[in-house]
């Protein structure tokens, strides 16, 4: 690479600001001919709203773009498409219900007269598919079609439209660990043709194993520029979360006591029907928090739904204190003690148009301490808001302000605390800390060790490999739905559990 | 379709607001009726008429005179019916365009029920519970229905709802005009009617000669019960939090698709209510046509009034005050009574497009009052 | 329009759709055969096909054929349970079930009536000229709605071209006729694209909740037409009952037993046929209706591609008004050749259902739009007919109502399951 040559993009201090929040903070850029530069960053560092800029579907508040050296300003995806960049974006941006060549020919279609020709285009396709290996039916409507598969039809996307600059936003979340090897190999293929990358990832395996050069950036600020060469994944790391060792925590030693909750070839589908938990066995007993290791996408999301009662069990029984709950109501699961710290707070946590008041006992408000006759008790339900926001230190204006004005880790907290705030048996708890500040980090956690102090069974899904190790006392991983492998936290190794992750076999 | 969102879900602001970000719940749409009269004012220019005479000669018409009061007052009546209605079901986060299905639905009930001889006899105090009660259960059935379908298949409830009004005015058509064999009809007279109620089955009437009767303090009371019900239960809870958040709602244990029907169910007795107070009150009989467009005037109101259950009590008095005022206006001025209803869609029109107030009269808009 | 995503997809159903069919068509079977048959007359019927005494016709004992349907239809009953096996044949058969249902009605029908005959050709024209109006309107709702925007307006953009049509009409020349009726057309399918224009404002521009947009054009269509006819219509006496004058296609116009009924009509009625050919071609053939549907499905997708989903929708509702303004014009300038209050009489909603029911598919809508149709001229020709049930003649209200009830049936989930445009309903907000 000649460092004599001018980057084919350059970003520089772009700044933007949403409300509430600075996404991107006088961040720059530099991307060279020819390379591929891994942008890394935690959840909620301004990845995206980067890419997004510069691929025209958000406008900065300041800071310019340059195209091989030329200023340009991008008002729609539409003059990012022209300038040769092209983007495949975190979530899919497909149409379902039309066919793979109707998705790609979409935008940038062949007309004679507003006519179609799929003809050509169809050929266009083929020969792509067949160039870089990516084998697809033009004819399948992409509704019908798996995630990678999916992928390469948005890859196949922008190669149909020639661009010269591929922005790739999160590609290997959602694929398996034999498709990520694919995707790997498919980008390399890409560089040798001439095309520059900018891959977005948090994976620090992945950044060393393909990246020429690494920007990291976090809180929406750029924290530095380096090569894999002149780097390690622990450097990388504290880089991309600020602080030497993520997840240490202070802890005692667990004192497991009865099994709690029992989980038998639990079999649940996620919502297109395919049955992401298959065959999946755990134990948690009291007083321990059981972590669930694995890659995002193994059927945490469903597994975790199924036990709180939101989703319908397909085989297997779940067993809470040796009472079969297979089948029940999350009401019912609530009322027998059981917390569910959901992961997505914004959309299943909280309402947030409703008061922080109203979201503090969410789904408490039949109980009779607050309610009589079906008639709310406005009294209690107001002290018992004040007490918790005190107690958990929830940053307010006041209890009657809707929950939505909440900052993240204040909205967190106010889930936290009704989940905590009543007599628990058992505590299901889903990505507790994505995308919060450190302080909101260190509390929850220290809240989660003193729940289990009490006794209380928790189960702990987090895709931070970090987090699991630092907090619980079980671990057990998750491969295809399936606990592949339970081990004491204290036994466990890091690069154990990775490869168990990543194949569900430690041997392989 | 997607969830139209409460207003103000939570009630009590967060912070305190600017005086007039405070009054902008109400400035709105009475700048909306401003506006609309300027677009009607423009109609009756283009007609060679003096807006303001109309206009005057529309005031005159509806509260000139205690009687005028009176028959604007029995006018709106049904409206605050199924504006309540519409009102309830939105706060759920569902569409009722039912609600004129469900009118008919309670009044073809009420209207059947008390033409019973069995029940000829009995005495006002109790034929009359009945008699509405067997309307809020006809307009409950007719609103079940398309909130079971909704939980049970995801039909939406806009497309049921049409149906329902049609399939609904042709029972009734029916029922009332059906001569082979005689079912409701009342053949004394040559139009189109049912029986009519023995005088034991009639709500009270408060001023002679205006059909303003007693069901205006039940329909009154029923719009307290609804801001109590909403605000203060634990159902109103539920219903709200289907509204906001059914996701989130679901997460709470809340069951999504019982309060879904609950709600149609509850949000069709209210009109069906107001269905057999036309009938028990007003007419003594149902005639299948008089409840054509109120559906539509109910989502007009229930919006002009933000879903807030006692300012639709205003806002149907503005409606039925438009429709009542109306003749005397034509009488004096020479205007199409249709002005009205002209008045009634720039209403609607400017409620809808309300960035279109707030952008002309520079409304800031906060939060808390999002756009309906 | 989406459901809540609560319902949806969480329930297993208990049975399979094609099994609950099944179901029905055995009990209607098993009525048929031994209830229905017996009580029906074995003297011979006949449907001819074109008139007098020897023109072409069956005759049929009801009796034996009412037996036939019905254990067919159990067949086809025991069939649907072997639907694993059978997949594509269970499927035909149920398809045939609904022909063989709607011959029954036939056979019924005039099994019950005092004549011995009738004749078919005219009743099947007269349900295509009866469903052309339901058609427009249903196409005018099928390219707003595959954009993604509702439309429970299009009874108001049919009523306002009918009015704003006629009034143009009644202006240009006191309505004589000739060169102006056409004038007066173009007038109407403006005044329809001008409310839908409303609309789009309303709803693609302001996000508007979609539902309410369309209410406020059809209460704005009702008032400004009615308006229009007391302040215009009723001073000029403009009630001519010109209409546009009906012509005769060439050669087909000649084809023997039903092409003088056919091809012998109106411009408009013709042009359905015309709009949908072209619809369908312009919606899945040419750039624009892949735009269109790819805007309707996933709007964002559509704007990360550079294409500009505002202007699409635009043009889609705006479309969709001009094509209900020339539905409302067949009502006041091609059919009666005045203007009442409300005379579209709700066809935009029977359109609605049309358009549910032929789920958003330029030639299964065509054909819902002609089934309903064939049920408005069926409750005609029953009238004639003088069908009694029990003694009691059928009310026509029962064949009016069958497009709304057959629309709740397929909105339940019984026959195939309707699913609307991914995007529908909600507004579409560009990304900062
Ligand atoms: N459209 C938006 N509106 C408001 N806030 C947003 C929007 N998009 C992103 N954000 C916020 O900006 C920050 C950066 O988000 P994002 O760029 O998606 O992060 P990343 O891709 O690195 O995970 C987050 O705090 C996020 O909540
Ligand atoms: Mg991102």
């Amino acid at each position: 690479m000649e460092l004599s040559e001018p980057p084919v993009l350059e970003i520089r201090g772009v700044t933007k600001t949403f409300p509430g929040v600075v996404a991107n903070d006088d961040i720059s850029f530099t991307l060279r001919p020819g390379e591929i530069h891994c942008l890394l960053g935690e959840n909620g560092a301004g990845k995206s709203t980067l890419m997004n800029i510069v691929f025209g579907l958000y406008q900065a508040d300041s800071g310019e773009i340059l195209r091989d050296g030329q200023p340009v300003s991008f008002g729609s995806p539409a003059d990012a498409i022209a300038a040769r960049i092209g983007m495949v974006h975190q979530h899919f941006q497909l149409v379902p219900t039309l066919s793979v060549l109707e998705n790609v020919v979409l935008g940038a279609e062949t007309v004679r007269r507003g006519v179609l020709q799929l003809g050509s285009a169809r050929e266009t396709l083929v020969s792509l598919s067949d160039r870089y290996g990516l084998p697809i039916d033009p004819d399948a409507l992409v509704g019908d079609l798996s995630v990678g598969v999916r992928q390469r039809v948005e890859l196949l996307r922008t190669l149909y439209r020639d661009a010269q600059i591929l922005i790739f936003d999160e590609p290997t979340a959602v694929l398996t660990p034999g498709e990520v090897e694919d995707f790997l190999a498919t980008t390399r293929a890409f560089v040798d043709s001439g095309k520059s990358i900018i891959f977005i990832t948090h994976k620090l395996g992945e950044v060393l194993a393909v990246a020429d050069r690494i920007t990291v950036i976090r809180g929406g600020r750029t924290v530095g520029t380096t090569t894999p060469d002149e780097t390690s994944e622990a450097e990388l790391a504290s880089m991309m979360v600020g602080r030497e060792v993520s997840f240490t925590v202070d802890k005692g030693v667990a004192d497991p006591g009865e099994v709690v909750l029992q989980v038998s070839s639990l079999a649940v589908s996620d919502d297109r029907g395919v049955e992401t938990v298959r065959n999946c066995s755990l134990e948690v007993r009291a007083g321990e928090i059981y972590g669930v290791a694995g890659v995002e996408g193994n059927g945490q999301r469903e597994l975790v739904e199924a036990l709180a009662g939101m989703r319908t069990v397909l085989g297997g029984s779940v067993r809470i204190d040796g009472q079969d709950v297979t089948g029940r109501s999350p009401r019912q699961i609530t009322d027998l003690g059981v917390g569910h710290i959901p992961e997505d707070r914004t959309r299943h946590g909280l309402i947030a148009g409703f008061s922080l008041a109203d979201n503090l006992v969410l789904n408490q408000y039949h109980r009779p301490e607050l309610s009589r006759f079906g008639v709310r008790r406005r009294q209690v339900i107001v002290d018992r808001a004040a007490e918790l926001v005190d107690q958990y230190d929830i940053r307010t204006s006041g209890i009657a302000a809707p929950a939505g004005q909440l900052s993240g880790g204040n909205q967190q907290k106010a889930v936290v605390a009704r989940e905590l705030s009543r007599p628990l048996k058992l505590l299901l708890v889903a990505q507790p800390t994505r995308g919060l500040d450190v302080g909101s980090i260190e509390f929850i956690h220290s809240r989660l060790i003193d729940l289990r102090d009490q006794g209380v069974a928790i189960l702990l899904v987090s895709a931070e490999l970090d987090e699991i190790l630092g907090l619980a006392d079980t671990i057990g991983v998750l491969y295809r739905g399936q606990i592949v492998a339970t081990m004491a936290a204290a036994d466990a190794a890091r690069s154990e559990i990775g490869l168990l992750m990543a194949s569900g076999n430690a041997a392989a | 379709m997607n969830q139209p969102s409460p207003t103000s879900p939570s009630g009590t602001p967060a912070r305190p607001r600017s005086f007039y970000q405070q009054l902008a719940p109400i400035s709105v749409p009475l700048l909306a009726i401003l506006a609309a009269l300027v677009v009607a004012g423009i109609a009756v220019v283009a007609a060679g008429a003096n807006p303001l005479e109309a206009y005057w000669a529309l005031i005159d018409g509806a509260v000139g005179t205690p009687t005028r009061v009176a028959r604007t007052i029995g006018r709106s009546t049904p409206f605050i019916g199924t504006a309540l209605a519409m009102a309830f079901a939105y706060k759920a986060g569902l569409f009722n365009i039912g609600a004129e299905g469900q009118i008919l639905a309670g009044a073809v009930a009420a209207a059947w029920v008390g033409t019973w001889s069995s029940l000829a006899g009995w005495p006002a105090p109790l034929l009359i519970p009945v008699v509405l009660l067997a309307g809020a259960v006809g307009g409950l059935l007719w609103g079940a229905i398309p909130g079971a379908m909704k939980a049970r298949t995801g039909a939406h409830e806009v497309i049921t709802t049409i149906m329902m009004n049609f399939i609904m005015f042709l029972t009734v058509a029916w029922l009332v005009n059906s001569l082979d064999p005689i079912i409701l009809r009342d053949t004394e007279v040559s139009v189109a009617r049912t029986r009519p109620l023995p005088s034991g089955a009639r709500l009270p009437e408060l001023f002679e000669g205006t059909k303003l009767h007693f069901g205006i303090f039940i329909l009154v009371g029923l719009a307290a019960l609804v801001a109590w019900v909403l605000k203060r239960t634990n159902f109103g809870f539920e219903v709200r939090a289907v509204g906001a958040n059914p996701e989130a709602a679901r997460y709470a244990g809340i069951g999504v698709n019982r309060t879904i029907v609950l709600t149609m169910a509850a949000s069709g007795a209210m009109a069906g209510l107001a269905g057999a107070g036309q009938v028990s009150g007003a007419d003594g009989f149902l005639s299948p046509g008089v409840f054509v467009g109120v559906g539509f005037d109910a989502i007009a109101i229930a919006l002009l009034a933000r879903a807030n259950a006692y300012a639709i009590i205003p806002a149907s008095l503005l409606w039925g005050a438009l429709l009542s005022g109306a003749p005397l206006m034509q009488q004096r001025a020479g205007m199409s009574t249709d002005l009205v209803r002209i008045i009634e869609a720039a209403i609607l029109v400017f409620i809808a497009g309300d960035v279109m107030i707030r952008y002309l009269f520079r409304i800031r808009s906060s939060p808390e009052t999002a756009t309906a | 329009m989406t459901s809540v995503g609560v319902a949806a997809g969480r329930r297993t159903p208990k049975l399979s759709r094609s099994r609950t069919l099944g179901l029905f068509y055995g009990f209607l079977g098993i009525m048929l055969a031994f209830r229905v048959a017996p009580a029906l007359s074995d003297m011979p019927r006949k449907f001819s096909f074109g008139r007098g005494p020897d023109a072409l016709g069956w005759t049929f004992n009801p009796q034996a054929v009412t037996v036939v349907i019905g254990l067919t239809l159990i067949v086809f009953a025991v069939l649907s349970f072997f639907e694993g096996r059978a997949r594509r044949l269970v499927q035909g058969a149920l398809i045939m079930g609904s022909v063989l249902g709607a011959v029954m009605i036939l056979v019924a029908s005039i099994a019950l009536s005092q004549s011995s005959s009738t004749n078919v050709v005219p009743l099947l024209v007269q349900s295509l000229k009866l469903g052309s109006p339901i058609a427009l309107g249903a196409l005018a709702g099928m390219w707003s709605e595959r954009s993604g925007v509702v439309n429970i307006g299009i009874e108001g953009m049919m009523l306002a071209g009918a009015g704003i049509g006629f009034v143009g009409y009644a202006l240009l020349n006191g309505g004589r006729g000739g060169a102006s009726l056409y004038v007066a057309v173009v007038i109407a399918i403006l005044a329809g694209g001008l409310f839908a224009a409303l609309h789009a404002v309303l709803s693609v521009s302001f996000r508007t909740d979609q539902v309410v947009s369309g209410v406020a054009v059809n209460l704005g269509a009702i008032g400004l037409t009615s308006f229009l006819r007391t302040q215009v219509l009723v001073p000029l006496n403009a009630d001519s009952a010109t209409t546009l004058s009906e012509f005769s296609i060439p050669l087909l116009s000649a084809i023997p037993i039903f092409g003088d009924e056919l091809f012998v009509a109106k411009p408009i009625f013709f042009l359905t046929f015309v709009l949908f050919g072209a619809s369908a071609f312009v919606l899945h053939r040419t750039r624009w209706g892949l735009r269109v549907r790819s805007v309707g499905e996933n709007p964002y997708a559509a704007e990360s591609l550079g294409i500009n989903v505002i202007k699409i929708r635009y043009q889609a509702v705006i479309l969709g008004g001009l094509i209900a303004g020339l539905a409302g014009a067949q009502f006041s300038l091609e059919t009666v050749g005045s203007f009442d209050d409300q005379m579209t009489n709700g066809t935009g909603f029977i359109a609605l259902a049309a358009l549910v029911f032929g789920k958003w598919r330029p030639g299964s809508v065509l054909a819902a739009a002609m089934f309903f149709g064939f049920a408005r001229a069926l409750g005609v020709r029953i009238q004639l007919l003088g069908v009694e049930i029990g003694g009691f003649g059928l009310p026509s209200q029962f064949l009016q109502a069958v497009p709304y009830v057959v629309t709740l049936v397929v909105l339940a989930g019984a026959v195939g399951r309707a699913i609307p445009p991914g995007a529908v309903g909600r507004p579409y907000k560009r990304p900062q």
